[in-house]
């Protein structure tokens, strides 16, 4: 029998916000343990959560880009566990009317080869709603320490349907939908630091089925590389277990990323029963339509809006667009280049930004941002090579250097005596009249319909002008003068 | 003058200090003299701090003096239900679970009072976690009525009620989920109001029942109680439930001409249980409203039968996720012999929790669990809903409610052993929690034994100033105020 896997995951996604979601204490990461708390956080008797207006601006920017339905109303439920990394034993999140209900993530498939474009697909979300993050736990030998500077941060779960087949999906899916967020600037999404974690559920049933079969939740899956490995290690051992004749059983999954194992946490009989009920200390909060209107004209383009517009309006290689889209900065560095470099040049520019920008980043530990480089400069760069001002390997070198001091092109080729030449119409000619004139043989080849016999002249020409003149210059002079012979 | 110092009223002090006659270090030296010569028997407080109390008053008569007076309440010593918080005191819910707990921060009433000037005065006792009618369930010791002192003060805020009854305090803060104002207020024959429920913001009050729980004063006087609850309360944006309203001058207000008014009696409230000497002092003040020219009309809220049940499901709910904040990880009682985070948890809360509150957090637990969720608390909110909607059609018709507070004067200490007969003293008391709105109770006579008696006056939303003009209009034709047990 032939056996389709069902994936669903749940996404995590810590939302950067100056203080935490239900006090004025500031959020942040890499703080002395314990500084960044206050009665609330720590729970101390008698306080109580007020909530961050723009953590809630943040889920619903993330909804709108996401196609969810903003509902009219949401409320605050508690999530009653105990757990010593949880400073009230419950935790404020959304029950039964989270902020967003709906809506999808675009993903990209990988393509047949690099340089050809994937299917896109649209994977639908159940819903997104907004909680609260806990503390973190470090274990030592005899005793484990907790730290509450992560406790309160505002946290959103994106929850999608059981929609995904692969782990191939799976890891586009999480791919997506980073980016997307990153583009909102609604989190950093750096997984290393926790701003993004992911659960997912994974069944399998045979093909054609409907229902869904026996779920496993797996969890710690700390990067995405590890999504997609874990995902495809937990199908596996689901279909060794049918194959064998065994019988799956609901429970929670540890994945371990080192070592590509997974070993059970909890089966279905041991789940919490969390006692959601409405927060008591928090009032329903009403979402109106000025407030999704003021928000809706903060959503950037997405990003494969932005892909299908770059392929559309500069006609660039997709090789250079899926460099370019996925980093919003650099897709944004590149229009402005382009847009600067004028008509037709836009693939020149993609160049020089693809593989030389991001190299001479790349090797110096830099950031866009701080870059020396600017659009100005990659543009006229550009101007400079196509109108012949400038030779390849000039413009390379130039590169280098315009990389390092930040000057305009101009200016470091004329430094650098990287300018072709001569300017000067008549040496070129003279240069050219002497090559023609010592080459008889040559001329005679040419004249009798040999292209290629014209470039015996140009070594001398070039020899002659110390190898800086205009190539498409000598070649035009060239050609003038064997015309008039 | 012949009423002690410990017994003169906010106001009678507010003029003797404005007037020089008095100084803040001497009231609270007489307070503070007072208490220790009687609370060895009342036990209303759980600490207090005699050296700064005294450096407060010290400060307050050095800004009197500067001219920087804050008001009626500059100098005057408020004692504070130990649910409050005052920074650098300790705070304690009489539970073994916080016994050596000192909270860093002060509650918004605390801060408000502090802004007007007053004295923070010592801790009250209390039932653990405001849990109870008797002030008996204090992990502590159980406070006595200085009317009788082998008789419970009423509870939650026992401690409250009977330090000022024993002229341990000038006023006095309590807090009220079901009661735990008003029928300790009845029984030790003093003032107490709850107000609105987000009138006074609950910001540093430790949470019993969230969505019931109301911080109020506890006064000798009507007029007592107007000025600190104008002093209480107020929007805070620290409290999510409290609310933004036009605040009257509740003090100034009293003196308004507003009778007559128009009253209801709710039948419910006058059935079995109800004591015959305490049905007869609530009848006496309904003829005196009628005397007065009041309006005076029978109305029912049919659904007050369901208010116990309804409450102990809503508060024994929100007070199992509450209290799980208790659990010996990063404050509070922490079992020796644990061995790792559950039990820690199992250890601790036993130790911490007495009987009571353990009692409360189990059923609490039940009623939010899976598959009993919308047999219970889904249900009870909906007869909550209908609850206060008896009370807003009354108020149709008239102006406030009058009923007896308490079902009987103080009874005897250790007299109610089974929690249920211990539950149903707050049977006129709750369904005005349920609802959130305004109530207070008023000495209206004592029985022939001697015990206070106090009929509680049930208003509309918002409306504590009607309520107020309605209960001094009554207070000023009587002297049950004036009357004090001999200690």
């Amino acid at each position: 029998m032939n056996y389709e896997a069902v994936i669903g995951l749940e996404v995590h996604v810590q939302v950067r916000t100056n203080s935490k979601m239900f006090t004025r204490v500031a959020a942040g990461y890499g703080f002395e343990p314990n500084t960044l708390t206050d009665p609330v956080v720590l729970a101390l008797p008698g306080t109580l959560p007020v909530l961050n207006k723009a953590a809630l601006d943040a889920i619903i920017k993330t909804g709108l880009m996401l196609g969810c339905q903003i509902a009219p109303v949401c409320k605050w439920d508690r999530k009653n566990y105990f757990y010593p990394d949880s400073p009230k034993n419950y935790q404020i999140s959304q029950y039964d009317q989270p902020v967003c209900l709906g809506g999808f993530v675009e993903i990209e498939l990988p393509g047949p080869a690099r340089n050809v474009m994937g299917e896109h697909k649209k994977i639908p979300l159940t819903r997104i709603h907004l909680e609260e993050d806990v503390g973190k736990l470090n274990h030592g030998a005899s005793d484990s320490l907790i730290d509450f500077n992560r406790a309160g941060t505002p946290l959103m779960e994106i929850v999608s349907e059981p929609a995904m087949r692969t782990a191939e999906e799976a890891f586009a899916y999480l791919t997506s939908l980073r980016q997307t967020i990153i583009y909102g600037g609604i989190s950093d999404c750096d997984m290393e630091k926790g701003q993004l974690r992911c659960d997912a559920n994974i069944s399998i049933r045979p093909v054609g089925e409907t229902k869904l079969g026996t779920k496993v939740e797996l969890k710690n899956l700390n990067s995405i590389s590890f999504v997609r490995d874990g995902i495809a290690h937990e199908i596996k051992r689901q279909l060794a277990v049918v194959a064998a004749g065994g019988t799956l059983v609901q429970e929670t999954r540890d994945y371990d990323g080192q070592t590509g194992a997974s070993q059970s946490l909890r089966s279905k009989e041991m789940a919490h029963d969390y006692r959601y009920f409405p927060d008591p200390d928090l009032m329903p909060v009403k979402v109106d339509e000025a407030w999704k209107a003021r928000l809706r004209a903060e959503c950037p383009e997405l990003p494969f809006d932005r892909q299908r517009r770059f392929l559309a309006d500069y006609a660039v290689p997709y090789t250079i667009t899926s460099v370019l889209v996925p980093d919003q900065e650099l897709s944004q560095y590149f229009e402005e280049t382009a847009k600067l470099a004028g008509p037709g040049r836009a693939q020149a520019v993609g160049n020089w930004i693809v593989n030389d920008l991001l190299r001479e980043l790349g090797a110096a530990g830099l950031p866009l941002a701080a870059s020396k480089v600017r659009p100005a400069q990659v543009a006229a760069l550009v101007q400079l090579v196509e109108a012949g001002t400038v030779l390849n390997q000039g413009a390379k070198e130039i590169f280098t250097e315009m990389f390092a001091t930040g000057e305009p092109p101009e200016v470091i080729a004329d430094r650098r005596g990287l300018r072709a030449v001569p300017t000067d119409a008549g040496e070129l000619e003279q240069w050219c009249r002497d090559a023609i004139a010592a080459s008889p043989k040559a001329l005679a080849e040419f004249k009798a319909g040999k292209e290629s016999a014209i470039n015996a002249f140009k070594g001398p020409v070039m020899k002659a002008a110390k190898g800086k003149a205009n190539p498409k210059l000598v070649d035009e002079a060239l050609r003038r003068l064997l015309a008039a012979m | 003058m012949s009423v002690e110092l410990h017994y003169q009223t906010l106001v009678e002090l507010a003029t003797l200090l404005d007037t020089g006659r008095l100084s803040s270090v001497e009231l609270t030296a007489a307070i503070i003299a007072r208490t220790k010569a009687v609370d060895a028997r009342v036990r209303a407080f759980n600490s207090f701090d005699e050296a700064d109390a005294l450096a407060q008053a010290a400060a307050s008569d050095a800004r009197r003096a500067a001219g920087q007076g804050r008001g009626p309440l500059e100098g005057i010593p408020v004692g504070f239900k130990d649910v409050i918080s005052v920074a650098g005191q300790p705070l304690t819910a009489s539970s073994k679970m916080l016994a050596n707990f000192v909270s860093p921060y002060d509650a918004t009433v605390t801060t408000r009072l502090k802004n007007a000037g007053a004295v923070c005065w010592g801790r009250l006792n209390l039932d653990e976690f405001a849990m109870g009618s008797s002030t008996e369930n204090s992990a502590f010791q159980p406070t006595r009525n200085p009317w009788d002192l082998t008789r419970v003060p009423g509870g939650s805020s026992g401690g409250s009620a009977a330090a000022l009854a024993a002229g341990e305090a000038v006023v006095t803060l309590g807090s009220d989920t079901g009661g735990s104002i008003r029928q300790p207020a009845a029984l030790c024959g003093v003032v107490g109001l709850k107000p609105t429920y987000g009138l006074v913001s609950r910001y540093g009050l430790i949470a019993f029942a969230s969505s019931l729980d109301q911080i109020g004063p506890f006064a000798r006087t009507v007029e007592d109680a107007a000025i600190l609850l104008g002093a209480l309360a107020g929007h805070d944006e620290r409290d999510s439930t409290s609310v933004k309203v036009e605040l009257p001058d509740y003090r100034a207000g009293l003196g308004r001409r507003q009778a007559p008014w128009r009253l209801g009696i709710p039948k419910e409230y006058f059935g079995a249980g109800l004591d015959p000497e305490v049905a007869a002092a609530v009848e006496k003040a309904i003829a005196y409203y009628r005397g007065m020219g009041c309006e005076i009309k029978e109305v029912s809220l049919p659904h007050t039968e369901y208010g116990v049940g309804v409450y102990y499901i809503i508060a024994t709910a929100e007070c199992s996720s509450n209290l799980a904040r208790y659990d010996g990880i990063r404050y509070g009682h922490r079992a020796q012999d644990a061995h790792d985070a559950v039990d820690i948890y199992f250890k601790s809360r036993a130790e911490g929790f007495g009987a009571e509150v353990k009692r409360r957090i189990i059923l609490g637990t039940y009623v939010l669990s899976s598959g009993y969720y919308d047999a219970y608390y889904l249900r009870a909110q909906k007869v909550r809903t209908l609850i206060r909607q008896d009370f807003l059609n009354a108020y149709q018709e008239v102006d406030a409610l009058l009923t007896p507070t308490s079902p009987t004067p103080a009874f005897k200490a250790g007299e109610k052993a089974d929690p249920l007969a211990m539950y149903l003293c707050d049977v006129y008391t709750i369904g005005v929690n349920l609802a959130g709105l305004p109530a207070l109770s008023v000495p209206c006579g004592f029985s022939s034994g001697g015990l206070p008696i106090g009929l509680q006056l049930i208003g509309q939303p918002f409306r504590e100033a009607q309520l107020l003009a309605i209960a001094h209009a009554y207070e000023q034709a009587h002297d049950w105020h004036q009357k004090h047990p001999s200690l």
